[in-house]
């Protein structure tokens, strides 16, 4: 066992051990401890939680090598802005009155306001975006093990499948709350301290998102001169305007993914509720504006390292090579085919390995030159980011199929043990599913993870947001806005999309040269529209649904949102 | 909340919202992208400004329109007497 691979050994088993022992202390007997913690999370914790439940392994493994390698800098910000401005759209539009609305699911909220096809709809595309996502955190979590404890892929995800089982059946909502707490702490520190250990060595300044600035110039200069295209400049033409897109389809679909909203069901009232979010991004810009430093760095070490362009005698290179993660140009073996004696990384011609975005941030601190510990932290850092997000869609999961199908439609007389068996007998389904499709990947995985933002921004973000805006907004507009909205955007990636994914895909060209990842903009502007529409000649919603929306709207205790969040009809005695 | 107090209290509400909303989109599709050719001209510790602004600088401003929003909210919810602080809303 290498030196590396003990200290990963040491800081996995000992994080593991933590959130396991943190899961059995706030184990939950009821289903509102097991769907929202009680609803009675103060709001740092409840931030941090929304953290470490948002930022995956996508955030964590790979956002760093998408702007350093596959985006080529200022590209890469379509991420930042995008995965970070969604979170302005949920304190101010969503949160406060989700939370004073008082139920247990995004569905919920939806079968509530509206009727039982728009909770159904609902239901759906919660489950298939959350189904989507676990899919890349079980994928995440084989690639660290089999890197780093060198088992192989599919005995990693099934150990990261049995703790998340673990701790998401015995403790449900509440444990993975203070689990997730814990979770961020490991993956932040695990992520600044060799961003701030690089940035000191290369620049004298340990502040990355400061020492990131003297790099620059000369990263610009290593990027000509080996073909690279330019890293800080901005776009123009039909690229900016695509980069428009993205950078709008991932805000408002963050501001729509349901196991994000979920969470500040679990504020204590509606002001935590606002803290909270102001938390969560307080949180996740510790990371988000480390990410681009990570990225620049790593990108400099690698093209300026003894010498400029040359990959073979850096030392990370070999083990990673080892593993598949850098390939040659054609993805097969890496080999110097020009034979000049160096394997040559260039930007244009001439170029002889590629390297997956996905290695970046677990191999910088090695690319940095830093001591094993430092790699071993960031192994389980990326752990804690694929298992806590995991565990967040895996309730979104269950608690959709317990809540609103099993206890809303099945079987409204069930009492809360019945729930509970099958809130956790569904969470077992789910959490074998996932890992399946985790040692499995679907070829498409990448597609269907933007079509999952598409899908969020397209269905959910208007419905919400009219559903507390609007009083008039009927339910019949809804559910013709939701399902227009999220059909365009399921038509746009079947028409364009590469047929060599997946064979229901056509591989046509885009129109107007509109790249399928920012089309859920698009979808989410019909949504509105035909929500709009159709709401202005159907049926309007009761006077009492319209009195409910109203009172939303103001924090503290009103009688009305009191007896419909304890389960009343309180349509009963309306005559409208 | 009477009448009158409510429609006060949630017109300031979505001002203040469509001024912060406003200086999202500002900074975000402005700054970070349509503006950010213009502004890379300018350059400050070593950052084209159109660059930071898409990497560093809105991230940082939706950090401050975020504060502003719970302040004020803060002050808005205790001028119209409906601030929960400790209390907790009641249900289910």
């Amino acid at each position: 066992m290498t030196e590396i691979q003990a200290w990963t050994l040491v800081f996995v088993v000992l994080t593991f051990g933590v959130y396991i022992y943190v899961a059995y202390a706030s184990r939950v007997s009821d289903t509102k401890g097991f769907y929202v913690a009680g609803g009675g999370i103060p709001a740092p914790a409840n931030g941090a939680a929304v953290a470490a439940d948002w930022m995956s392994a996508a955030s964590f493994i790979s956002m760093a090598g998408l702007i350093a390698l596959a985006y080529n800098g200022y590209n890469g910000s379509a991420f930042l802005m995008g995965w970070t401005g969604g979170y302005v759209l949920l304190a101010m539009l969503l949160a406060p009155y989700l939370r004073k609305f008082g139920k247990f699911t995004v569905p919920d909220f939806v079968g509530d306001r509206y009727n039982e096809t728009a909770r159904l709809i609902a239901v759906v595309c919660a489950i298939v975006v959350s189904i989507t996502y676990v899919t890349g955190q079980m994928a995440g979590v084989g690639v660290v093990f089999g890197r780093f404890l060198k088992v192989d892929t599919t005995i990693g995800v099934l150990i990261g499948m049995a703790i998340v089982f673990f701790y998401a059946v015995l403790g449900g909502m509440k444990g993975i709350t203070w689990t997730q707490v814990c979770q961020y702490t490991v993956l932040i520190i695990a992520y600044i301290i060799p961003a701030v250990a690089i940035s000191a060595k290369l620049t004298d300044n340990p502040l990355p998102q400061i020492g990131f600035g003297q790099i620059l110039a000369e990263l610009e200069a290593l990027q000509a001169e080996l073909g690279f295209s330019e890293y800080t400049a901005a776009l123009t033409g039909s690229s900016q305007l695509n980069m428009f897109l993205l950078t709008a389809t991932l805000m408002f679909g963050t501001a729509g993914l349901p196991h994000v909203i979920v969470r500040f069901y679990t504020a204590k009232n509606v002001r935590a509720a606002r803290y909270s979010a102001l938390w969560a991004l307080f949180f996740i810009a510790l990371l988000y504006t480390t990410a681009p430093t990570v990225a620049a760095f790593a990108k400099f070490n690698i093209l300026s390292s003894s010498q400029a362009g040359t990959l073979a005698d850096q030392s990370w290179f070999d083990t990673w090579e080892e593993v598949g993660l850098i390939t040659g140009p054609d993805g097969g073996t890496v080999a110097d085919a020009n034979g000049n004696g160096a394997i040559d990384f260039l930007g244009g011609g001439g170029n002889e390995a590629v390297i997956n975005n996905d290695i970046l941030v677990l191999a910088s601190p090695e690319i940095g030159g830093l001591p094993a510990p430092i790699v071993g932290l960031v192994a389980a850092g990326g752990l804690a980011a694929a298992l806590s997000t995991a565990s967040g869609l895996l309730l979104v999961i269950s608690s959709s199929v317990a809540n609103d199908v099993y206890h809303k439609r099945i079987n409204p007389k069930a009492d809360e043990k019945q729930q509970l068996l099958v809130a956790r007998i569904t969470m077992g389904v789910a959490v074998v599913f996932a890992g399946y499709l985790g040692i499995n990947p679907p070829a498409f995985a990448g597609e269907v993870v933007a079509l999952a933002f598409g899908l969020g921004a397209a269905s959910f973000f208007p419905t919400l947001v009219l559903g507390i805006f609007w009083k008039k907004c009927t339910a019949a507009g809804a559910a013709a806005g939701m399902a227009t909205g999220i059909g365009i955007t399921v038509l746009y990636f079947i028409w364009t999309l590469p047929s060599t994914s997946a064979p229901i895909f056509l591989g046509n060209d885009p129109i107007l040269d509109i790249a399928p990842v920012g089309f859920g903009f698009f979808g989410m502007l019909v949504n509105f529209a035909v929500t709009i529409v159709v709401s202005q000649f159907t049926p309007k919603p009761s006077l009492a649904m319209q009195e409910l929306v109203e009172e939303v709207r103001y924090p503290g205790h009103t009688d009305l949102v009191a007896k419909h969040a304890a389960g009343e009809d309180i349509t009963k005695e309306d005559t409208d | 909340m009477d009448e009158q107090a409510r429609r006060e209290y949630w017109r300031h509400n979505l001002t203040l919202m469509a001024v912060l909303l406003t200086i999202w989109a500002l900074v975000s599709f402005g700054a970070g992208i349509f503006f950010a050719d213009a502004l890379n001209g300018v350059e400050i510790g070593g950052f084209p400004l159109g660059f930071w602004f898409s990497q560093q600088g809105s991230i940082l401003v939706f950090l401050a329109l975020i504060a502003i929003y719970v302040w004020r909210m803060d002050k808005l919810d205790a001028k119209y007497g409906v601030e929960e602080y400790e209390e907790e809303v009641r249900g289910s």
